[in-house]
C-alpha cells in the first residue's frame, strides 16, 4: 500500500471539470420519472382528510360514508396504524393520522384509497369529522413563557462582566418560508406479498425514513426497502415523512400497490418549512470597533411536534452572531411548541434567522461608530486559530473569512440605472408600469455568513459507498439521495480521478442493499458520500495495481510504465474488483452546560453584496444584482458550483422581498403559488460570483460543501440594501411594501 | 366521452370525464409523464405544452375543448428517434440549466416556442417570456444562458 495516489490529469470528466449531470438527458426530454411519474399495475389512488382548525379536540371520525362509496376500497384512522401510532425523525412524538386532539391547520385525520384520484378526495371529504375547537398557541412570547419549548440552547463564554461603549439593540422577526420545491410530495408502496413492501417516497434519507416506516407499520426494517427518489426538489423539506406512512397502511391493509399525489395546497401543509423566528438582540464594541458583548434571545416556531427543531434551534445558537469574535456572548435559544404549521429543516438550518438579525446588528454598529460596514466586519472576522465566540471551539482549517469580505468588495458594481432606461422590465414595478423611472432610489448593502458543515454535536455521522470495477468501467453504490443539487455528478468525477478510469456510473440502492449515507442536508454529500467513494475507489485501484504489479489505470487496462500489463476485461475476469467503505468524519462533541465543546466538524463562510432598485412611493424593490465571494474549499465542478449559488441566491432574495407564509392565527392564508410569491425569471437578479478556494484538508480533492451559504446571507444582503436606499430600519424580513411606504417607526 | 387529438404527430384517442384537464389526460391516459404538475393553477409553467403551436399550460385546459387539436409535448419537442435532442434541450443540458428537473420540460417547451416565433429576443424579453416558469433550484442564471446559447447556435444555422 505504499502505493500514492496517481492523479491522471488525463481522465475525462475527473475533478475540476464542469461536467454535465448524467440525468441531463433525460430530465430535458422529460423521460426521468419523477415520484408522481411512477405507476404500478393494479394500483390505486390515495387521498387525506385533514383537520380545518389550527387546535381541537378530536371528538369524532366516522368513515363508513367514504367506505360505502363505488371505487373505495379502504378509509383508514390512526386506529387502523399497525404498529408504533407515533412518527418522529428524532423524538416521535407526531401521530400518524390525529389523534384525541388537532394540534395544526391541515393535520391529517384519515386516509383512503379508491380506485382514481377524484374518487378518493369524494371519500375523503365524505368522512364525517366532528371537531371542538380549542384555543390555538401562535404567539412565540407566549409560548415561551407558557414553557412551551422543545429545546433550549443555552451558550455562555467569556468575561461576565466585559461591556462595550457603543450599543445598538433590537428586535428582529424573520416569517415562516416554504421551501416551495417544485416537485409535491407524491409516492408509491407496492406490497412484496410476504408481508413487507417497497415504497417510494419523497426523502432526503431513506434509511431514517425506514426506522420510522418499519415501526409504525409494524414491521422489520428489513421487510421495508425504502427506494431511492426521483425528487423535483427538497431543499430540508423531505427530511422529515409526509405521505409515507399513510401509503405504507393502505398498501399492507389492501395488498396491492397505493400512489399518493399532493396538490400544491395540500403540499403546503404537507411539508416542514423554516422556522419564523423573533430575535431580540443586542451588541456592544468598544470604540475601535471590536466585538465586547453580544446578548441574543431566539425565538424559533417549531409548530407542534419536534421533528428537526431541536438541531435547528442549535444551529441558530451556536451561529448567532456570525463569523466574529467577541469577548462576551450571551446567547438563549429557544425551538418553541405552537400551533402553527410544523417547521424544520430548509437550506440553512437554521443559521439564517439569526444571520438576518446579527447583522443587521453589525450595520447599526458601524453607523454608530461611524466605520465602513465592511471594516467592522474585517476587523471582528475569525479565521483558522481563533475560537468560535459561542462554542469557543478552535477553528482549526480554513475559513475565509477576511478574504470572502474583500473578494466581494472587489466586485464592480453594476452600473446606475440609466436615465434613459425606461424598460419596465427593470424598474421596481416591472410591467404592471407603477414605476416612474426618475423615482428610483438605489442602494447597496453587504451581509456575511457562517455555517457549519455536516452533522453536530456528538451525533455518530457515516457515509457508506461501495465501487465496483468491471469490465465496462467503475460503479459507485450509495444509498445517498440526489435532490437536483448534483451529488450524481460530483461522486462520479471524484471516483474517475481516483480510479483514472473514465466510464463511472452511480447507482442508487435502496436500503436492503447498502447501509446508510446520511441525510442529503447539512452540505453533506460532497464530503460525506464523496469521501466513502473516494476511499473504496482508493482500496480498488490498489487491489487492481497489485494484481498485475501494475502503476496506473485507465480506461484501457493496468498498465507498467508505458507497457499495458492486461485491459480491464482480462483484469476482472475473475469478478470484479469491489470494496465497501463506512466512511466518518472526526467525532464532535456534546455541547456542555454553556454551550461550550468542539461540536461541529467543520465551518463555510460567503459574503453577499446586494444591489437594489426600490420605488419608494409603493414600496416596490428590484434587485438587480448580488454578488457574493464563497468559500468552496476546491471546486470540483464550477458550473455545477455556479448553480448552486444562483439557486440559493434566489431562494435568499426571495425571502427577503416575497417569500412569507402568511399565518393568521395558525391557518395559513397563501397555500398556493398564486398567493405564496416565489421569484420568477424577471425578479432574479445578476449574479456575480467569486469562487475562494483554500482546500480543505479533509474534504474529497479539497471541496467543502457549500450550498446552503449562497442562500443565508442573500437576505440580508438585501435587505441591508433596502434599508441604503430607504433609511428604514427594516427588522423583518421579507420587506413588505408597507414596511417601506408605511410610518416611519 | 371521446376525444381526438394529435399528439406529437400521432393521432390519438382517449376516453375522458368532463373534468378532467389535457394534463391528466397526457399524463395518465397517453402516458406522456413529460409535462408536470407541480401547482395545478396556472402560475408554474411546469405542464406547458404547445397547442396549435402556442404555448398553454395543459393544466388549465379542458380536455374535452383539445378537440381535434394539435399537441406537442417535450417528448415530441425534438422530433425524431428518442436519443435525438432539440437544440434547446441541448443548450439546457449544456449550459448546466437542469438540477432538479422539475421544471424543465414546461421551460424546454416555453423557450424552445420563444426561439421559434422571436428568434432574436434580447434579455429582457427572454425573462418576461419565460416568466411563467417557476424554478426553485437554479435562480434562472444557467436557463437565460441556455437560452442565449440556443439563440446564437439558430441563427448560426447550425444544428447543436
Amino acid at each position: 500500500m505504499s502505493e500514492v495516489l496517481v492523479q491522471r490529469p488525463t481522465v475525462r470528466g475527473g475533478v475540476g471539470e464542469s461536467v454535465p449531470r448524467p440525468d441531463a438527458v433525460p430530465k430535458v426530454t422529460g423521460r426521468f420519472d419523477f415520484l408522481g411519474d411512477l405507476h404500478a399495475e393494479g394500483m390505486v389512488w390515495g387521498a387525506t382528510r385533514r383537520a380545518w382548525l389550527p387546535r381541537a379536540r378530536l371528538v369524532r371520525v366516522d368513515v363508513t360514508p367514504a367506505l360505502t362509496m363505488r371505487g373505495v376500497h379502504a378509509a383508514l384512522t390512526q386506529d387502523d396504524v399497525p404498529g408504533h401510532r407515533y412518527q418522529g425523525q428524532k423524538v416521535t412524538d407526531q401521530p400518524v393520522l390525529a389523534e384525541g386532539e388537532v394540534r395544526t391547520w391541515g393535520e391529517p385525520v384519515a386516509v383512503v384509497a379508491a380506485d382514481d384520484p377524484e374518487t378518493a378526495r369524494r371519500a375523503a371529504d365524505a368522512i364525517i369529522v366532528e371537531l371542538d375547537e380549542l384555543e390555538p398557541l401562535t404567539d412565540l412570547d407566549e409560548a415561551l413563557a407558557r414553557g412551551s419549548v422543545f429545546r433550549h440552547v443555552r451558550v455562555r463564554r467569556g468575561d461576565p462582566d466585559a461591556r462595550g461603549e457603543v450599543v445598538v439593540e433590537d428586535t428582529y422577526t424573520t416569517a415562516t418560508q416554504d421551501p416551495a420545491a417544485l416537485g409535491t410530495e407524491a409516492g408509491l408502496a407496492v406490497p412484496d406479498g410476504l408481508g413487507g413492501l417497497d415504497l417510494w417516497g419523497p426523502t432526503q434519507w431513506t434509511h431514517v425514513d425506514r426506522t420510522q416506516l418499519a415501526a409504525c407499520l409494524g414491521l422489520s426494517p428489513e421487510q421495508v426497502r425504502v427506494q431511492p427518489c426521483r425528487l423535483g426538489g427538497a431543499f430540508g423539506s423531505r427530511e422529515d415523512l409526509s405521505l409515507q406512512t399513510h401509503l405504507g397502511m393502505l398498501a399492507l391493509r389492501l395488498g396491492r400497490p397505493v400512489k399518493m399525489v399532493y396538490d400544491r395546497t395540500e403540499s403546503f401543509v404537507g411539508h416542514v418549512k423554516r422556522h419564523g423566528a423573533r430575535m431580540r438582540y443586542r451588541h456592544e464594541a468598544d470604540r475601535a470597533g471590536r466585538l465586547v458583548r453580544v446578548e441574543a434571545q431566539l425565538l424559533l416556531d417549531g409548530g407542534p411536534y419536534e421533528l428537526t427543531s431541536s438541531a435547528v434551534v442549535a444551529n441558530s445558537s451556536y451561529f448567532a452572531l456570525g463569523p466574529y469574535r467577541c469577548q462576551r456572548v450571551e446567547v438563549d435559544g429557544y425551538a418553541l411548541r405552537t400551533n402553527n404549521p410544523p417547521s424544520g429543516a430548509m437550506r440553512g438550518f437554521g443559521a439564517n434567522q439569526p444571520c438576518f438579525a446579527a447583522e443587521a446588528q453589525m450595520d447599526r454598529l458601524a453607523e454608530a461608530l461611524g466605520l465602513d460596514p465592511l471594516e467592522l466586519r474585517l476587523r471582528n472576522a475569525i479565521g483558522p486559530g481563533d475560537h468560535l465566540a459561542t462554542t469557543g471551539q478552535l477553528i482549526e482549517h480554513p475559513l475565509p473569512t477576511a478574504e470572502v469580505i474583500r473578494s466581494v468588495a472587489a466586485i464592480p458594481l453594476p452600473d446606475a440605472l440609466a436615465p434613459a432606461d425606461d424598460d419596465p422590465r427593470r424598474l421596481p414595478g416591472g410591467t404592471g408600469l407603477t414605476t416612474p423611472r426618475d423615482r428610483v432610489v438605489r442602494g447597496v448593502g453587504y451581509a456575511v455568513g457562517l455555517k457549519n458543515l455536516q452533522f453536530s454535536e456528538g451525533f455518530d455521522d457515516y457515509a457508506e459507498a461501495r465501487v465496483e470495477l468491471t469490465a465496462e468501467g467503475a460503479r459507485v453504490h450509495t444509498a445517498a439521495i440526489e435532490v437536483g443539487q448534483g451529488m450524481v455528478t460530483i461522486i462520479a468525477q471524484v471516483v474517475r480521478s481516483t480510479l483514472g478510469v473514465s466510464q463511472v456510473e452511480v447507482a442508487f440502492d435502496h436500503t436492503g442493499r447498502i447501509g446508510s449515507a446520511g441525510s442529503t442536508s447539512a452540505s453533506r454529500q460532497t464530503q460525506m458520500a464523496g469521501n466513502a467513494a473516494l476511499e473504496a475507489a482508493t482500496v480498488v485501484r490498489t487491489q487492481a495495481l497489485e494484481r498485475l504489479g501494475g502503476d496506473h489505470l485507465d480506461d484501457a487496462g493496468v498498465w507498467r510504465g508505458e507497457q499495458l500489463l492486461a485491459p480491464l476485461a482480462e483484469l476482472v475476469a475473475d469478478g470484479p474488483i469491489e470494496h465497501h467503505v463506512r466512511y466518518r468524519h472526526r467525532p464532535t462533541q456534546q455541547p456542555d452546560a454553556d454551550g461550550q465543546g468542539a461540536l461541529h466538524v467543520d465551518f463555510c463562510v460567503a459574503a453577499h453584496r446586494a444591489v437594489v432598485d426600490v420605488d419608494p412611493d409603493l414600496g416596490l424593490v428590484r434587485v438587480v444584482e448580488i454578488a457574493i465571494a464563497q468559500d468552496v474549499g476546491r471546486a470540483l465542478n464550477p458550473q455545477q458550483l455556479h448553480g448552486q449559488i444562483e439557486g440559493g441566491i434566489a431562494q435568499g432574495m426571495g425571502h427577503a422581498i416575497m417569500e412569507e407564509v402568511v399565518l393568521d392565527a395558525g391557518v395559513i392564508r397563501n397555500a398556493s403559488f398564486t398567493d405564496y410569491l416565489l421569484p420568477t425569471c424577471l425578479d432574479a437578479p445578476e449574479v456575480e460570483a467569486v469562487l475562494v478556494e483554500q482546500p480543505s484538508p479533509w474534504g474529497p480533492f479539497g471541496a467543502k460543501g457549500m450550498a446552503e451559504l449562497p442562500t443565508m446571507s442573500a437576505t440580508p444582503a438585501v435587505v441591508a440594501a433596502v434599508r441604503a436606499a430607504t433609511g428604514r430600519a427594516l427588522t423583518r424580513a421579507p420587506v413588505r411594501p408597507e414596511d417601506v411606504v408605511g410610518d416611519l417607526r | 366521452m371521446i376525444v381526438t387529438l394529435e399528439v406529437n404527430g400521432e393521432p390519438c384517442a382517449a376516453e375522458v370525464a368532463g373534468f378532467e384537464s389535457l394534463l391528466w389526460v397526457l399524463r395518465e391516459r397517453l402516458g406522456l409523464t413529460g409535462a408536470k404538475d407541480a401547482c395545478l393553477q396556472g402560475e408554474c409553467g411546469s405542464c406547458s405544452v404547445l397547442l396549435d403551436g402556442e404555448v398553454v399550460c395543459a393544466c388549465l385546459v379542458l380536455a374535452a375543448d383539445a378537440e381535434g387539436a394539435r399537441v406537442t409535448t417535450v417528448e415530441g419537442l425534438a422530433g425524431g428517434s428518442e436519443g435525438e435532442l432539440h437544440l434547446v434541450q441541448q443548450a439546457f443540458v449544456d449550459a448546466g440549466a437542469v438540477q432538479c428537473g422539475f421544471c424543465t420540460p414546461g421551460l424546454i417547451v416555453a423557450a424552445a416556442h420563444l426561439l421559434e416565433t422571436r428568434p432574436g429576443a434580447g434579455d429582457a424579453e427572454v425573462r418576461e417570456a419565460l416568466s411563467g416558469n417557476l424554478c426553485r433550484c437554479t435562480g434562472y442564471g444557467a436557463i437565460l444562458r441556455a437560452v442565449a446559447r440556443a439563440q446564437s447556435q439558430a441563427t448560426q444555422g447550425g444544428a447543436p
